[in-house]
């Protein structure tokens, strides 16, 4: 896939016409977009604008139909190390067997490798994390336990023991009280002024000027994209969540089965 | 050195029950636990075409074919699944009879030409395993036991050197393959292993029975403890307890109903042991037991009752009102939550606590009862001020409310609402608010 020149290479995350489908139904069509070194961004758009599915697509756990993602000019399969990914809360089963601690400790594993038991410096990185949160009192509780609010936080204080350049979060604040909100937007903000690169999906736009520095409109594809100033504007608000595509809905779906019919015949 | 029957079959019965507690907690705390139902009777066209192409009985071959008859299931299920988007259970249910179907049909065919009994493959012959013995370190050991006891050795190290990997592949895939764990890897090893127990396990105990074993320990370990590692050891342990209970019960129940000289099979009753286990522990499990909770319930429901006595003496106290004899039992039998049948324990409870005293029938506040007391009304009534101020409740209503929350008010919290009411010494209906007790 040839590029275009308008990317910068440099760029923590650089998307170019990226195109996903679920059963033939494209989710994304055509997103193209770099998100600039040292930005707190926010991703906005209504529900199923396929906010979580860009995310997904970055980290190549959907396929793509066609596009390309880059991550500070590398594909991202050779990147892993530099990307630090917060999934949904509700992604997983919280009554799984495991300690708070055992959880943070997870962000570790890439350092520690294959086959190496967690030992005493992976569980104090994760301590150490987790102090980072306000969640010491909690390090040996067993997940169910933890309040909504305080399950966002493992997940959050999980990422920062990743150490990553590049954070992609899948919704942080959903459902957490206003004090998890206030120490999930701090930490946020100390990891930007790290020089990190924090991607954030979110829902509430009565705080998307006052925690986020850089804004992607969504919904199926980018609306506007750029500092807060300039891209969060009625008016690309309204286009994002007024009115369904619904003309490119359909061309893209026929699209979409024109490609599918095309990757079958080429396989068969 | 021989050991004898019944020590063999528990024996076998216990090495099975371990081998299959292994592979089952992490297909069941993945909530696949029916996974170990689809792979133990989808290996049977594996088997089937490990005979065919060897002719024999040699375990390897049958070990191939299972492993690979596992996995296509494993595949099978998560194509229907993904691709066809066929719900989960559904998609593991066609799967699964599919290729038993398939081994039935193979086994069947193949009776003529191979010692193989469809039969057998089903229910297993624990009984029968004592009588074909090889001599390992001079013991007479059965034959059966040599495969079980390679793949539970098998899964110890697997686990043991991948446990993180499992785990995190268990707890969060997603988070798994952006760490490069290969959570799509460890779950094929999961069913690699569980396809290689179920052969293993076949002719000791049955599919039937590998299934029992897969989830009834898994399933209960889960509601006994809250750290995996300490769930896959007492899955262990519960593996080999269902064993030699089973046995036992096998030997000695059925003679109390029928009579001397009655027995019954040692696979079936492991099962129903199993079962009884699982029940005994949803039943007894501490704190999540059903037991544990009704038994904390009563505990908050008599905390409160105490409370609303406490509560009662005090006002009557305050309100200067003579206390005329048995007066207090009365009211509290009026009372929704002490009701007429626990006043006798509630204040019996008073006195033994050294919370209030009783003379001619006349009850009052010891000091520690009165500072319990005077806690609880500057709970109740600065939540009746803090509803008034705040939100918009009828004062007839305020009495309720407040009741309810008295008893869950933290001191911490009490302070909170001494602060945001700006210290009121007066609730909405007039009557002064004890101070903050030192």
């Amino acid at each position: 896939m040839p590029r275009g020149g308008e990317h910068d290479d440099a760029a923590p995350l650089s998307i170019h016409d990226l195109t996903v489908a679920w059963h033939r139904k494209p989710v994304l069509w055509d997103v193209d977009l770099d998100i600039p070194q040292g930005k707190l961004a926010c991703i906005v758009g209504p529900n199923g604008a396929g906010k979580s599915t860009l995310l997904k697509a970055c980290l190549d756990l959907v396929p793509a139909v066609s596009g390309e993602v880059r991550v500070f000019g590398q594909p991202y399969r050779k990147q892993h190390a530099r990307v630090g990914y917060v999934p949904q809360r509700e992604s997983v089963d919280w009554s799984f067997p495991v300690s708070a601690l055992d959880v943070v400790a997870m962000g570790t594993y890439r350092r520690l490798g294959w086959c190496k038991p967690v030992g005493r410096s992976q569980r104090e990185q994760a301590m150490e994390a987790l102090e980072r949160v306000g969640l010491e009192a909690f390090a040996h509780r067993q997940i169910s336990q933890l309040s909504g609010g305080q399950q966002q936080r493992v997940f959050l204080a999980r990422a920062l023991v990743q150490d990553a350049d590049l954070y992609l979060m899948d919704e942080p604040f959903a459902s957490v009280d206003a004090a998890t909100e206030q120490a999930i937007v701090d930490v946020l903000r100390a990891l930007r002024d790290q020089g990190r690169t924090v991607v954030v999906v979110h829902h509430d736009l009565q705080t998307v000027t006052e925690y986020f520095d850089w804004t992607v409109l969504l919904n199926m594809r980018v609306v506007a994209a750029g500092p807060v100033g300039d891209a969060f504007t009625a008016e690309h608000l309204r286009a994002t969540y007024g009115g369904r595509l619904t003309l490119l809905e359909q061309a893209a779906s026929a699209l979409g089965q024109l490609a599918s019919g095309t990757t079958r015949s080429s396989n068969g | 050195m021989s050991l004898d029957y019944d020590t063999l079959v528990v024996l076998v019965a216990c090495v099975a029950a371990m081998a299959c507690a292994l592979p089952g907690v992490f297909l069941v705390v993945r909530g696949m636990g029916l996974m170990g139902d689809a792979i133990s009777h989808a290996v049977l066209p594996g088997i089937a075409v490990g005979f065919l192409i060897s002719g024999t009985r040699d375990s390897v071959w049958m070990f191939a074919g299972a492993a690979i008859a596992g996995i296509l299931v494993a595949m099978l299920t998560q194509v229907l699944h993904r691709i066809a988007n066929v719900d989960r259970g559904a998609a593991m249910g066609t799967a699964f009879t599919v290729f038993f179907a398939l081994g039935l049909v193979l086994m069947v065919q193949l009776a003529d030409t191979v010692n193989i009994d469809p039969h057998t493959v089903l229910y297993g012959a624990l009984e029968l395993t004592p009588l074909d013995t090889v001599a390992i370190f001079g013991m007479h050991l059965p034959r059966a036991m040599g495969p079980i006891c390679v793949v539970l050795a098998c899964s110890i190290v697997t686990i043991a050197v991948l446990w993180k990997e499992l785990r995190i592949a268990c707890f969060d895939p997603a988070l798994a393959q952006t760490l490069g764990m290969r959570p799509e890897l460890m779950h094929q090893i999961v069913m690699v292993l569980t396809a290689a127990t179920c052969v293993a396990c076949f002719e000791a105990v049955g599919s039937v029975m590998t299934v029992t074993f897969i989830v009834a320990p898994a399933a209960t370990a889960l509601l006994l403890s809250r750290s995996l590692s300490v769930v896959v050891g007492i899955a262990l342990v519960l593996g080999v307890i269902t064993a030699i209970a089973g046995h036992w019960a096998a030997l000695h129940v059925p003679e109390l109903f029928l009579g001397e000289g009655f027995d019954t099979s040692s696979s079936g009753a492991m099962a129903f042991v199993s079962g009884v286990v699982f029940v005994m522990a949803l039943l007894c499990a501490p704190r999540r037991g059903v037991i544990a909770r009704r038994l904390a319930l009563r505990r908050l429901v008599f905390d409160v009752a105490i409370e609303d006595a406490l509560g009662l003496i005090y006002r009557l106290e305050e309100s200067n009102v003579e206390q005329t004899a048995n007066q207090i039992p009365q009211l509290l039998a009026r009372d929704v939550r002490v009701g007429p049948r626990r006043v006798q324990r509630v204040l019996s409870t008073l006195t033994r606590r050294g919370l209030a005293v009783v003379e001619h029938g006349v009850w009052s506040l010891t000091h520690e009862g009165h500072a319990a007391a005077a806690g609880l009304v500057r709970a109740h009534r600065l939540w009746e001020t803090y509803l008034a101020a705040t939100v918009d409740v009828p004062a007839s209503h305020l009495h309720t409310a407040a009741e309810r929350l008295e008893h869950v008010t933290t001191e911490a919290l009490a302070k909170k609402l001494a602060d945001a009411t700006g210290d009121a010494a007066i609730d909405p209906h007039g009557r002064a608010i004890p101070p903050e007790s030192e």
